[in-house]
């Protein structure tokens, strides 16, 4: 399982990030994506680890789903060296994907087996982002173990909410920093913010979300047609189109995560008072 | 926000938003799950340390020990339900 190349010895160990939330279908994957593929624009070397053994999707949002060989329990059974299970990016080159099985289950992963695979990432690269599938059961909580930094993707909705705040929890509790007694370091990314709806008060506001969780900021996605349209040709929104409104809120996060100090701006509370009144125009 | 709708907001016709009631719910519901998760063993904790100081003085079956946490609206009762059987002094006397 060893990565060999010159200079591994004086590379600084990558931080692991996870991607979690709970509840499924907030956007986890999505953001997985966009955030490595930001990162990885930016210069970092990245590998993003597909941990939904059995239901894996982080390929097919990459784009990569036909060069998958060898999936994360192959490696860790030690049936395929880390090298041949790593995918690289054919758009950014320091961009690598490390896929879940398919035919597998999540008992394959072992705690022992996970550990070895991100120590010897955390060698070789300076993010790893670790995408969790949804629920609390052991692909979440082995997807958080080893994570210095918690992503937390939540809907303003009331269910995602609170799944959020159960994972949390776990965060504070089960993860190995939390048992060393070291704090995780943890984000909100609130996504699939609708403007329109909030408008209308018919959404959980931003401020509303943050009060509950407490937890700091770190990015609002828009819903955005833009979404779903980058994941149907495969590609990381942050890769399909820079300038697009989730694509440039993706990067602003990244930002954040490199310890820029830069405000969040909430969507579609620029509008002035006339287009207010006068309603918008068909977007 | 339309001017139709901006006007019926005005004056308060238009159906009341539904975030603030999300929004309420959820902080009454986590206050409750956050004060019981992680302490979820707490009512677990309690049974048998509960038990243990019972047995210390009489005998009792541990099947018959029923604690439950009840939340209400602004308090939350702790319930003990504790079976004596009617012998349960002598035969602890005993056996000691």
């Amino acid at each position: 399982m060893e990565m060999t190349g010159a200079g591994e010895q004086e590379r600084e160990m990558g931080k692991v990030i996870v991607v979690t939330s709970g509840k499924g279908g907030v956007g986890k994957t999505t953001s997985s994506a966009a955030l490595g593929a930001a990162l990885a624009k930016n210069g970092a070397k990245v590998v993003v680890v597909d941990f939904d053994v059995g239901l894996r999707n982080l390929d097919l949002v990459m784009g990569a789903e036909r060069r998958v060989v060898y999936d994360l329990v192959n490696v860790i059974q030690g049936d395929a060296k880390l090298t041949q299970a790593l995918i690289r990016d054919k758009r950014v080159e320091s961009l690598y994907l490390l896929p879940a099985s398919q035919t597998r289950d999540k008992d394959n992963l072992t705690a022992e087996g996970v550990e070895k695979v991100i120590t010897a990432l955390k060698k070789n690269f300076d993010w790893v982002i670790c995408d969790s599938p949804a629920g609390i059961e052991r692909g979440a909580t082995l997807a958080m173990r080893h994570a210095d930094i918690a992503i937390i993707v939540t809907n303003p909705e009331v269910s995602s909410v609170r799944d959020s705040d159960r994972i949390i929890g776990l965060l504070d509790s089960k993860t190995l920093k939390a048992e060393k007694g070291e704090r995780i370091e943890k984000h909100l990314l609130l996504t699939r913010y609708d403007p329109l709806r909030a408008e209308r008060g018919d959404m959980l506001k931003v401020d509303d979300v943050l009060e509950i969780l407490s937890i700091p900021l770190l990015g609002i996605i828009p819903e955005s047609m833009d979404v779903l349209r980058a994941s149907n040709v495969g590609s990381p929104v942050t890769l399909a189109d820079g300038d697009s409104a989730p694509s440039r809120a993706y990067f602003d996060a990244v930002r954040r995560l490199n310890g820029e100090d830069i405000p969040v701006t909430v969507p579609g509370e620029k509008r002035g008072f006339f287009s207010k009144i006068f309603g918008r125009k068909a977007a | 926000m339309s001017l139709f709708r901006f006007f019926t907001r005005a004056v308060g016709n238009s159906p009341a938003s539904s975030a603030p009631a999300a929004r309420e719910r959820l902080q009454v519901l986590l206050a409750h799950e956050r004060a019981s998760t992680g302490k979820s063993d707490l009512v677990n904790v309690l049974r048998d340390e509960i038990m243990a100081v019972i047995a210390k003085h009489m005998q009792i079956d541990s099947e018959k020990v029923s604690v439950k946490l009840e939340r209400g609206d602004k308090v939350s009762t702790l319930a003990v339900d504790v079976e004596i059987p009617f012998d349960a002094a002598k035969t602890k006397k005993k056996a000691a």
